[in-house]
């Protein structure tokens, strides 16, 4: 409190000290599933809205719906959707991996890495076998 | 903050009242509370979206007939976005500081959040209830 500005009398405030902030960490795996979780969860928001635009397609009738579905199956349509099957098995995995924290296990530094790996696998291989389905029943 | 005392109030003393001030713990519980129910609901959406696919109009809308399927779908559209609210507003209130645009934001959460489950719900009740082609 020694300085003191001269017109005001208001003390000089140093700027407060900061944690440490994303430019000076090293990067390791659970950082990635902790940013991923927020990422796959904003891109399930969107989701959410293309699911309540199907449901407003359909109560709007079958020419609506045609339009509707058949953007959805469009090859960027498609697109969308596998990202959103993505972030679906993601975020569902990380999800119960955060439940389980909650619940006060898993915090060893080896076994949130191996559940981080776990949750990343998980996710990728259920996409592809939802897909690999809807390719093999002729739903995609 | 005015009054004689501001000086010698302690930084807690000042910081209690604002910020989640008594309700942080209902949506924790209720963020995983709707996450554990969210579960079933989308594993049973994405089956579910595997089914409806080849469907049709016709088909799909046979389909939302049956409670066993109107249910989960509207269950998993208001809990949904129960879940996602909660979420982004965690997200503006870590990122967006400043007092308008964070408050402006949360209360545009709040609306999309809230009318798309109504619009979403809404829709599927309609087709639910539908005459068989008349829909």
């Amino acid at each position: 409190m020694a300085e003191v500005k001269a017109e005001t009398g208001a003390p000089v405030l140093r700027p407060r000290p900061l944690s440490p902030h994303l430019q000076v960490w090293r990067w390791h795996i659970t950082m990635a599933t902790s940013i991923l979780h927020r990422v796959t969860g904003c891109g399930l928001y969107v989701g959410g809205l293309i699911l309540v635009g199907w449901a407003v397609a359909l109560a709007s009738g079958p020419d609506a719906y045609a339009t509707y579905v058949g953007l959805l199956g469009s090859l960027l349509g498609k697109l969308v959707l596998f990202g959103l099957t993505l972030c679906v098995f993601y975020h569902m995995a990380n999800g119960v991996r955060h439940l389980v924290w909650d619940m006060g296990k898993g915090f060893l530094p080896k076994t949130a890495d191996f559940s981080a790996v776990v949750v990343m696998a998980f996710a990728v291989v259920a996409t592809i076998v939802v897909w690999a389905i809807a390719l093999l029943t002729g739903s995609a | 903050m005015a009054g004689p005392q501001q000086g010698y109030r302690t930084p807690l003393s000042r910081a209690r009242g604002l910020g989640a001030s008594h309700h942080g713990v209902g949506h924790f519980i209720g963020q995983r509370a709707s996450a554990v129910a969210l579960l079933f609901l989308l594993l049973w959406g994405v089956w579910s979206a595997l089914k409806l696919a080849p469907l049709g109009y016709e088909g799909a809308v046979a389909w939302l007939h049956a409670p066993l399927h109107m249910a989960p779908l509207a269950l998993l559209i208001a809990v949904g976005f129960y879940h996602a609210r909660l979420g982004v507003q965690v997200v503006i209130e870590d990122y967006v500081h400043q007092p308008l645009l964070k408050t402006g934001g949360l209360l545009l959460n709040t609306f999309v959040c809230y009318g798309a489950a109504a619009l979403g719900v809404l829709s599927v009740l309609k087709v639910a209830f539908s005459v068989t082609g008349v829909a």
